[in-house]
């Protein structure tokens, strides 16, 4: 265990030396983007409107005292969304989509040669391949999980409506009402925290895959199960210092 | 030229290769001739760095290269051209952009001046055209061939290939041998070939090396391999039944022409 963090720190800092320059970085970076970033937009987009719905409803359920005002769902949907469900969620989607792709990719690359190809030219395959990975998903995550915000609201807000358990100006009120700007900074760092996690600890299971084609799925798995796993702690970490 | 000296490695106690010392010729086509899990890989791996050796050293034309400076590494890494067992091409890439690849990465052409000299060394592989072509709709002998071409695109010294006519069907694999030949002598470049093929041998050895159980056993000529009294080597060539038949005719020829 302590061995594989030890090589993982390496990897890490291995990304660092020998780099591209500027410009190739650059390309890259926005390559991979593309690949993280729009290519996940569909998936976010069904599974945060859904959870937000799915919130909604469930909230609507559970609040059967007449004391309780009915735009406490729009509050308690928002607080969910923002703090837990947009970022996490999302977050743990994205490590089974991108990361089994990073991992996937790497492990082909090196069972197939094609990292020893970069080495043997001259080329830092880490910084080459890994890094634009990461930065990519530092700058997307963020913004998936903005999205993730919004449609998550707006799933509660359509299933909540739609189902007649409480009306738009409820709702609305409710999304409105002790607003803390704060726990979007904090959605927002969680996101890049889990950003880091995911495209990290799946490079790392991709790059240093060996073998053949049931390895690169052994990696996948791997990197998702990790990824996941790292997710929450770091979820739960951030939680006690953040709040 | 290519030297290397006492070159050992082990991988988890297990020895794979054990004091390898050798010179490996500037336009002359070297091989590494062996049976499978003999080392010959690793040896090709240690000399282009990809592989750190346990104990001893490369020196590519004077300049030494195991443990030198990074700077100097990466100066000799961009003279080396290599291609790979499996091809080893980019599989998001046309065949284009993989040959135009090491050039843009690590020279200074304009993009003209890459196309053109990727038009050039896809010419003088036999694949004219084929620039859009991505690496999955290319047969075996033709990832090969673009392998080449992309390892000689920036204008490499050094050259090596590992095993590259496996999987091909003989008349392709002779093909790619005397490309490699051609290539060797019409650049001047030193090559080193990792093969068990004895058609190679025969077709384009200049220089042979066998290597056995991790150890150099035998150095020479294509001409005098026949003729070697060294038992493992006779056993790995003679293994067939072709060069066994050859090797009969030969000795009764022979054995005639004394007679006479």
């Amino acid at each position: 265990m302590l061995q594989h963090f030890g090589k993982y720190l390496l990897f890490m800092s291995s990304l660092l030396f020998r780099g591209e320059s500027p410009r190739i970085l650059f390309n890259r970076t926005m390559d991979e983007a593309i690949l993280i970033g729009i290519n996940s937009i569909f998936i976010v987009a069904i599974v945060s409107t859904f959870i937000g719905a799915v919130t909604s409803v469930q909230i609507s359920y559970n609040l059967d005292n007449a004391f309780i005002p009915r735009s406490t769902i729009g509050f308690m949907v928002r607080e969910m969304t923002l703090l837990e469900l947009a970022p996490t969620i999302t977050s743990i989607v994205l490590a089974g989509k991108v990361g089994s792709s990073i991992a996937g990719g790497l492990g082909t690359m090196q069972i197939t040669e094609q990292v020893d190809a970069l080495e043997v030219m001259g080329i830092n395959s880490t910084s080459y391949l890994v890094l634009p990975k990461v930065i990519a998903a530092i700058l997307v995550f963020p913004m998936l999980v903005i999205l993730a915000m919004f449609l998550s609201i707006g799933g509660g807000f359509i299933a909540g409506v739609l189902s007649g358990e409480i009306t738009q100006q409820e709702y609305i009120s409710g999304i409105r009402s002790d607003f803390i700007p704060y726990n979007i900074l904090f959605a927002l760092i969680k996101s890049v925290v889990f950003a880091f996690l995911v495209s990290s600890i799946s490079s790392f299971k991709g790059y240093y895959t060996s073998g053949g084609a049931l390895e690169v799925g052994k990696a996948s798995t791997g990197a998702v199960t990790n990824s996941v796993i790292a997710i929450l702690i770091a979820d739960f970490v951030l939680a006690n210092l953040l709040l | 030229m290519i030297e290397i000296h006492n070159i050992h490695k082990s991988f988890n106690g297990v020895k794979v290769l054990d004091g390898i010392s050798g010179v490996f010729e500037t336009g002359k086509t070297n091989l590494l001739l062996g049976a499978s899990g003999t080392g010959k890989s690793v040896l090709l791996k240690c000399i282009v760095g990809l592989v750190k050796p346990d104990i001893g050293s490369v020196t590519f034309d004077g300049t030494y290269f195991t443990n030198n400076k990074l700077g100097i590494k990466q100066e000799i890494r961009r003279k080396i051209g290599m291609l790979f067992q499996s091809s080893a091409l980019f599989d998001s890439m046309t065949v284009e952009k993989n040959i135009e690849f090491p050039l843009k990465m690590l020279g200074d052409m304009e993009k003209d001046e890459r196309i053109d000299r990727v038009n050039t060394v896809l010419k003088r592989v036999g694949l004219e055209g084929a620039n859009k072509k991505m690496p999955s709709e290319l047969s075996g002998g033709m990832k090969k061939r673009v392998g080449i071409a992309r390892a000689i695109a920036p204008h490499c010294t050094y050259l090596f290939c590992d095993e590259p006519n496996s999987g091909l069907d003989p008349l392709t694999a002779l093909k790619i041998d005397e490309l490699i030949k051609e290539i060797t002598e019409e650049y001047g470049i030193t090559t080193i070939i990792v093969t068990h093929d004895m058609n190679s041998v025969i077709e384009i050895g200049d220089k042979i090396f066998f290597l056995y159980k991790g150890k150099k056993l035998w150095e020479g000529t294509r001409d005098a391999i026949l003729d070697t009294d060294v038992k493992e080597l006779n056993e790995f060539i003679f293994s067939n039944r072709l060069m066994r038949d050859a090797k009969k005719i030969e000795d009764e020829e022979e054995e005639t022409e004394s007679n006479r």
